[in-house]
């Protein structure tokens, strides 16, 4: 990225004061090299965020930012309804409520090792993966209405999974205020038999060891111990969630000159929160998000029946869920006046600091949960959020490595075969109905995960608490 | 079986281009029709070879929006809904335009993983990048960036 024009206020925050139409300056947080490697871009996507109304104190980048669509990867923005703030479907993204949820398993690495490989082949069979493998769940209309609204919960109350796992998810598993009603029947078309699938992409299942412990004890009240196997699951809203995108995109995109909104960037597209189209797209929105909600936790069980199998004395419980693609109405403390904003986090996770009372009340001590997810073959990160993040960027952290490399170049630089051969060596087994989709997923396509949350830490946005390295990835 | 209408004697062409974690699809075609039909084997090839598809099936995609652009933006996520919720992928394209309206076919077969190898699942079209242009006489273009 070009530095020109930038002010450097500390090792790990840079900003760019609000000049022109720029109604509140930009803060990136970033060590100077990953400032150097970001994409240009970022800085120009960032700049026309700050340019949108009723924003509040800064756009923000986290240390994982790149280039986006309308906002980049890693943005993060709030908007207060009160003063013309807006929502927009482009700052959510197109794989709405698309997160991280890790599973404690209560087993160790030498009770996991014996059966490595009879793991990764019943994962592979029991867990729906790539395009077009839909799920066991077949729903009707009626069906699906109810999962819209009740989330995980929804999920539980089907038969899939455990109550208590909904103490350990972001609003216990129910996003309110959902609206079926302003979901469109062809979102609803893409989404009939796809809940309890992974989806394809940069979405996975692995099953992980914990190799590092960071931070002692918030470990300890994590339950997170040197050499404990977990899985996490990365995926979304699946068809719906991209659905409700490209519906609401649409519809902001043209009706934003009725609002009298400018966009600098279509992909900006958005609606004032008070207005019809803005409260049909939360609505739709928030439906969205506990279709994701739903579909983590049919994967969930999915999980636990094929650990039963091989591994029953397993004690499969939720460590966190948390989401990354969303828009969530919170309360911020402003200049000393608490406000009510609509904080939107595209590939940002949100971090709040030890005594929030939106934190389980068992972790409440240490903060809460931020999951990290590597990339294929490479490690993933447990932090914690801390009470200085509030002030540097509402209570956010990053959310994974990003991409150094496009999918284009990876494919032709890798052959599938041969990156699940190196992994293998390496102990780490790939299972993927698509090779070329592992080519393009190569370890190497991804900047380093490391220096994303040292730089977090170091800003203050997130802690570290335990480094995660993969033992079994199942790639969509 | 149904066949495929006769191909225009200029065949669409296609290429990707690099954008951060996506891909730039775009269509090259002696009318802007063509650099449609030409953005739909750009689609495609997202997810596999398009060597590897065949005609057997014809889907009808009908798009209307106020101006072309918005037709791109249309067609494309037309056929990201048909791949999605009738598991086809599709090999050849016909398109006819009007400034406001689109009638298409997409000719495929159902997907096959084995076979097919689908490398990614098309989220959707995006804004980003999506133009249309006439470059030097008689040759179009189409483009965007989908989300994968």
């Amino acid at each position: 990225m070009d530095l020109q024009g930038l002010q450097r206020v500390s090792a790990t925050e840079w900003q760019i004061p609000a000049t022109g139409d720029m109604r509140v300056p930009a803060v990136l947080y970033a060590d100077s090299d990953l400032m150097a490697d970001m994409d240009n871009k970022v800085r120009e996507q960032l700049v026309n965020v700050t340019r949108l109304p009723g924003i509040v104190r800064a756009a923000y980048a986290m240390p994982d930012a790149h280039w986006g669509y309308g906002f980049p990867i890693g943005g993060v923005a709030a908007f207060d309804p009160e003063a013309g703030g807006i929502v927009s479907a482009g700052g959510v993204g197109f794989d709405i409520s698309c997160g991280v949820r890790t599973l404690l398993t209560g087993l160790k690495r030498p009770q996991f090792l014996p059966v490595q490989h009879a793991t990764a082949n019943e994962l592979s069979r029991a867990i729906p993966a790539g395009m077009g493998r839909g799920g066991r769940l077949q729903l009707s209309v009626e069906e699906l209405t109810d999962a819209l609204t009740g989330g995980a919960r929804w999920a539980v109350d089907q038969g899939y999974g455990e109550a208590q796992d909904l103490q350990r998810i972001e609003e216990e598993g129910q996003i309110l205020h959902a609206k079926p009603a302003c979901v469109s029947p062809r979102a609803f078309a893409r989404q009939l038999n796809e809940v309890g699938t992974l989806g394809s992409g940069n979405h996975y299942l692995e099953v992980q060891v914990v190799a590092e412990i960071h931070h002692e004890k918030a470990a300890t009240a994590l339950e997170l111990a040197r050499d404990d196997i977990v899985v996490s699951i990365h995926c979304g809203s699946r068809g719906l969630g991209h659905q409700i995108g490209t519906d609401y995109l649409r519809d902001m995109v043209r009706a934003a000159p009725g609002f009298g909104i400018r966009l600098p960037d279509r992909e900006l597209a958005c609606a004032p929160i008070n207005s019809d189209l803005g409260q049909n797209y939360l609505g739709a929105m928030r439906a969205a998000a506990n279709c994701a909600l739903a579909n983590r936790q049919v994967l969930t069980h999915l999980v636990r029946h094929s650990f039963r199998t091989l591994l029953p004395e397993a004690v499969i419980r939720v460590l966190y869920d948390v989401s990354h693609n969303i828009c969530k109405e919170e309360t911020h403390d402003v200049d000393g006046v608490p406000r009510r904003l609509f904080v939107h986090r595209k590939g940002a996770t949100r971090a709040f600091g030890p005594g929030h009372p939106a934190v389980p009340a068992s972790l409440r001590a240490v903060g809460q949960p931020v999951l990290i997810g590597g990339s294929m073959g490479t490690a993933s990160f447990v932090l914690v959020g801390m009470e200085s993040g509030e002030a540097r960027a509402f209570s956010s952290a990053c959310h994974g490595a990003g991409r150094s490399m496009s999918r284009t170049q990876a494919a032709k630089r890798w052959q599938g075969r041969q990156v699940v051969a190196q992994l293998a060596e390496r102990g780490i087994l790939i299972r993927s109905p698509s090779m070329r989709g592992v080519a393009e997923e190569a370890p190497e396509a991804y900047k380093s995960v490391e220096r994303v949350v040292d730089a977090a830490e170091a800003a203050g946005l997130a802690r570290k608490v335990a480094r995660l390295e993969p033992l079994v990835c199942i790639k969509g | 079986m149904p066949q495929p209408r006769a191909r225009n004697p200029a065949e669409p062409r296609w290429e990707h281009y690099s954008h951060g974690a996506d891909v730039g699809i775009r269509g090259i075609g002696a009318s802007l029709a063509q650099a449609f039909e030409g953005i739909g084997l750009a689609l495609t090839a997202a997810v596999t070879d398009l060597a590897n598809i065949a005609p057997a099936q014809r889907v009808e995609i009908h798009c209307a929006a106020p101006g072309p652009e918005d037709l791109l933006y249309e067609w494309v996520n037309a056929l990201v809904y048909e791949m999605a919720t009738k598991h086809l992928l599709f090999g050849q394209f016909k398109v006819q335009l009007t400034d406001s309206e689109l009638s298409g076919e997409a000719w495929g077969e159902p997907l096959d993983t084995a076979r097919h190898q689908p490398a990614v699942e098309v989220k959707g079209a995006t804004y980003t990048d999506l133009s249309i242009a006439e470059g030097p006489p008689g040759t179009w273009t189409a483009q965007c960036i989908i989300d994968v």
